[in-house]
């Protein structure tokens, strides 16, 4: 795969620079494929997160064929990403898909200055005219982990290993203790701040400290797979980030939640092939495909898996939603009444804990 | 010492060309001057050539590769605008401690300072958000290089004072100025339109660096940071203040029989590397990034450690040494867009560059020999045969 990948590059730089030097410019108008580019903030072997962008980067080349040609640019610092993606866009990338919430700004910059290219940003607010806007609920995978977890502990007590305390992050934590509860009312979530969205050795700290505080399950929103590792060596339950994770613990990796990319980065390729791209804002979730779970562990027991795969199938049907009232703060005060539903603009911009959250 | 030179003589000879005990490295009376000058171009060609079957290896077009790396970044206006813009701070944080690192003086925590300078800087744009005064950005400016100075006060300090290591302390208030940061945009200076992320307001066009070339993102402090290279070039060599800087790292106890106060200088050395370093900060916040966000610098204030080294501590050489650390960044981005190098491979590519400018650099001041004593030695050590 790397190797025939890394010759349809080969093979589109060398037209480029053929032409760019003038040696022969026939070559470049031979063929004709519209360029994908994809910004990472991560490295495609982080086994998370990047990864996760990255098979959907392949989706799209094997869907496409001749037709599209993709590059990547990975481990890109967020402070430094607008010459990147103007890279891109300057190398006649006509797709650009940007996959951090801190590219945000950068991304609006450079598409004032390509107004024909089509940008595409995950996880952030803001769009344009030709700036779209892509996010999934992952809080619908935390409520099913949150819903295993809550059977299988036995002290009662979650490290939840986090990056930073976005409103992506908080409803995370949210949904998973609130999911938790359900099942195990005294449970209580400890939360650890690495401050990077990948940074293995400090994960594998954080998995270690919550574990000797006696937290027998370990759930992260970081992109390694450090803290999987950790959690298996140490014999306590653990759930994947992003990707399946379970090679890093097969024991004790309950499942994961999935980032799937591909069908929505299929559909927006093709929108641009046809001409029909227009700007959108979606927040997709386990009914549109974009998350998912990956198979349970064999070694958990069956009433678990059923207590979960009935959260899931809730969530699917549209009777089950992981911030339906009554809903407590930190501080023991109601903030969501019985019955009623979090709006998604509430969701978007959750800055406060649930109760049983330590942060 | 008398063996015959016959066939076991010839085995022993053989065997210790390749026992490390048989060598030694010693100074250089005389440094050739004309190969101290050459060796950077020396390094490049020989990365470049390492670099071609490195390449040539894994399966890419090694001409093309170069190409993308070296060559074609230097090809358009915009790319040459941007490698002022990545070059500056590195020149202009690589110069102000340079002139520590003469003195013996090492600040290793100009990361922390640019982030405090960034942090003051960014606090005057938006308490006067919005409002456009022609002196918000020397203001800021201003606080800039207090905030950095303040900030590398501390280890000052603790030196002079206690006489702590500044490598350590220097380098821990780097970690506490990144969280400090973080406090900040995650709680005061919020922007209170911004969905709740942690990023403050976009700041006002008063508050930042005019844009020297239309359509680049090429502002004021990349010329900046060259004219501070010349003055601080002008500092070292025509005053006072350089001659003590040099003397006390070159010769500590002459600068004491000479009654040099090595405290100023630590003083000196520190608050003038700091207050550079703040100044970067606010030119980053105020010219590419335009607000304040968790993570303001890719490492810029660590890669300038190395920038003056490779530019011999000497601040026109920074410049240089700035332009080529800019350009292995660039060019490796631009290969992974156009020849899709994976980031990897770009990283060996620049480690490469880095060590075969030290390693030419160690061969031009020191020379190997072969070690006269344990080839004496060498027949005694083996059993007769």
């Amino acid at each position: 795969m790397f190797k025939t990948l890394s010759r349809r590059h080969f093979l589109a730089g060398s037209t480029a620079a053929a032409g760019a030097l003038g040696l022969g410019s026939r070559a470049a108008f031979a063929a004709d494929p519209l360029k994908v580019g994809f910004v990472y903030v991560g490295p495609i072997g982080d086994f998370g997160w990047t990864h996760g962008h990255d098979v959907g980067r392949k989706a799209v080349e094997k869907e496409f064929g001749d037709k599209v040609e993709t590059t990547y640019v990975e481990s890109v610092p967020e402070a430094d990403s607008e010459r990147v993606i103007r890279q891109l866009a300057a190398a006649g990338n006509k797709l650009i898909f940007t996959t951090s919430f801190g590219y945000m700004n950068p991304t609006i910059k450079v598409a004032k200055q390509f107004p024909d290219v089509k940008f595409e940003h995950a996880t952030g607010f803001k769009t344009a005219p030709n700036v779209s806007a892509y996010n999934a609920r992952f809080y619908e995978g935390r409520a099913v982990i949150g819903t295993i977890a809550g059977h299988l502990t036995e002290t009662g007590k979650f490290g939840y290993i986090a990056s930073f305390p976005i409103p992506e992050v908080v409803m995370g934590t949210n949904a998973f203790i609130l999911a938790a509860r359900k099942v195990r009312p005294d449970a209580e979530i400890s939360v650890v701040w690495v401050n990077s969205w990948f940074d293995p050795g400090k994960e594998a700290d954080a998995a270690k400290v919550l574990i000797d505080q006696g937290c027998d399950v370990i759930t992260q929103h970081t992109d390694s797979a450090a803290p999987i590792q950790t959690a298996g060596a140490r014999g306590v339950w653990c759930f994947g980030q992003a990707s399946d994770m379970s090679s890093f613990a097969p024991e004790h990796h309950a499942t994961a939640i999935l980032d799937v990319w591909a069908p929505y980065y299929i559909a927006r390729t093709a929108a641009v092939l046809d001409g029909t791209w227009q700007t959108t804002n979606v927040w997709q979730g386990m009914k549109e495909g974009m998350v998912e779970m990956s198979p349970y562990n064999e070694r958990l027991p069956a009433e678990v898996v059923e207590a979960a795969e009935t959260v899931r199938k809730g969530i699917l049907d549209g009777s089950h939603h992981a911030f339906t009232g009554p809903i407590n703060d930190q501080t023991g005060k109601e903030r969501v009444p019985a019955g009623v539903t979090m709006t998604d603009e509430a969701l978007l911009t959750m800055d406060w804990y649930v109760e049983g959250v330590t942060a | 010492m008398s063996h015959n030179p016959g066939a076991a003589g010839n085995r022993l000879v053989v065997y210790s060309v390749f026992n490390p005990a048989s060598w030694k490295i010693e100074p250089r009376r005389e440094i050739p001057q004309g190969l101290l000058y050459a060796t950077p171009l020396l390094a490049v060609v020989l990365t470049v050539v390492a670099g071609f079957f490195i390449f040539l290896s894994m399966g890419y077009n090694p001409f093309l590769a170069l190409y993308h790396f070296f060559v074609s970044p230097l090809l358009t206006l915009y790319g040459l605008s941007e490698l002022l813009v990545k070059a500056g701070p590195l020149i202009m944080i690589g110069v102000g401690l340079a002139v520590g690192f003469r003195a013996n003086v090492w600040n290793i925590g100009a990361e922390g300072q640019l982030t405090l300078g960034a942090i003051t800087g960014g606090v005057i744009a938006l308490a006067f958000w919005n409002e456009e005064t022609w002196w918000t950005l020397p203001l800021m400016c201003l606080c800039a290089v207090g905030g950095g100075a303040a900030y590398a006060a501390i280890p000052a300090f603790l030196r002079t004072r206690f006489n702590v290591n500044e490598i350590l302390t220097s380098l821990m208030l780097t970690y506490v100025a990144t969280l400090f940061l973080s406090t900040l945009v995650y709680g005061p200076l919020k922007d209170p339109m911004g969905f709740n992320f942690p990023q403050s307001r976009m700041f006002g066009d008063a508050a930042l660096l005019p844009i020297l070339l239309e359509g680049t993102r090429l502002h004021l402090g990349g010329v900046v940071a060259l004219m501070i290279a010349v003055a601080v070039w002008v500092l070292m060599t025509f005053t006072i203040v350089g001659f003590q800087v040099r003397v006390l790292g070159q010769a500590p106890a002459a600068a004491r029989y000479a009654g040099f106060s090595g405290r100023r200088i630590v003083w000196f050395c520190l608050l003038l590397s700091g207050g550079l370093a703040g100044l970067a900060g606010t030119f980053e916040v105020a010219g590419p990034i335009g607000q304040l966000v968790p993570v303001i610098s890719p490492g810029y204030g660590f890669t300038a450690i190395i920038v003056a080294f490779l530019g011999r501590l000497h601040p026109l050489g920074i410049i240089l040494s700035g332009l080529v650390m800019a350009l292995s960044y660039i060019g490796g981005e631009n290969a992974q867009v156009q020849v899709g190098l994976p980031q990897a491979v770009t990283g060996v590519f620049q480690g490469l560059l880095l060590f075969f400018l030290l390693a030419s650099d160690f061969l031009v001041r020191y020379r190997v020999r072969r070690n006269p004593a344990a080839l004496r030695h060498a027949p005694q050590a083996q059993p007769a045969e």
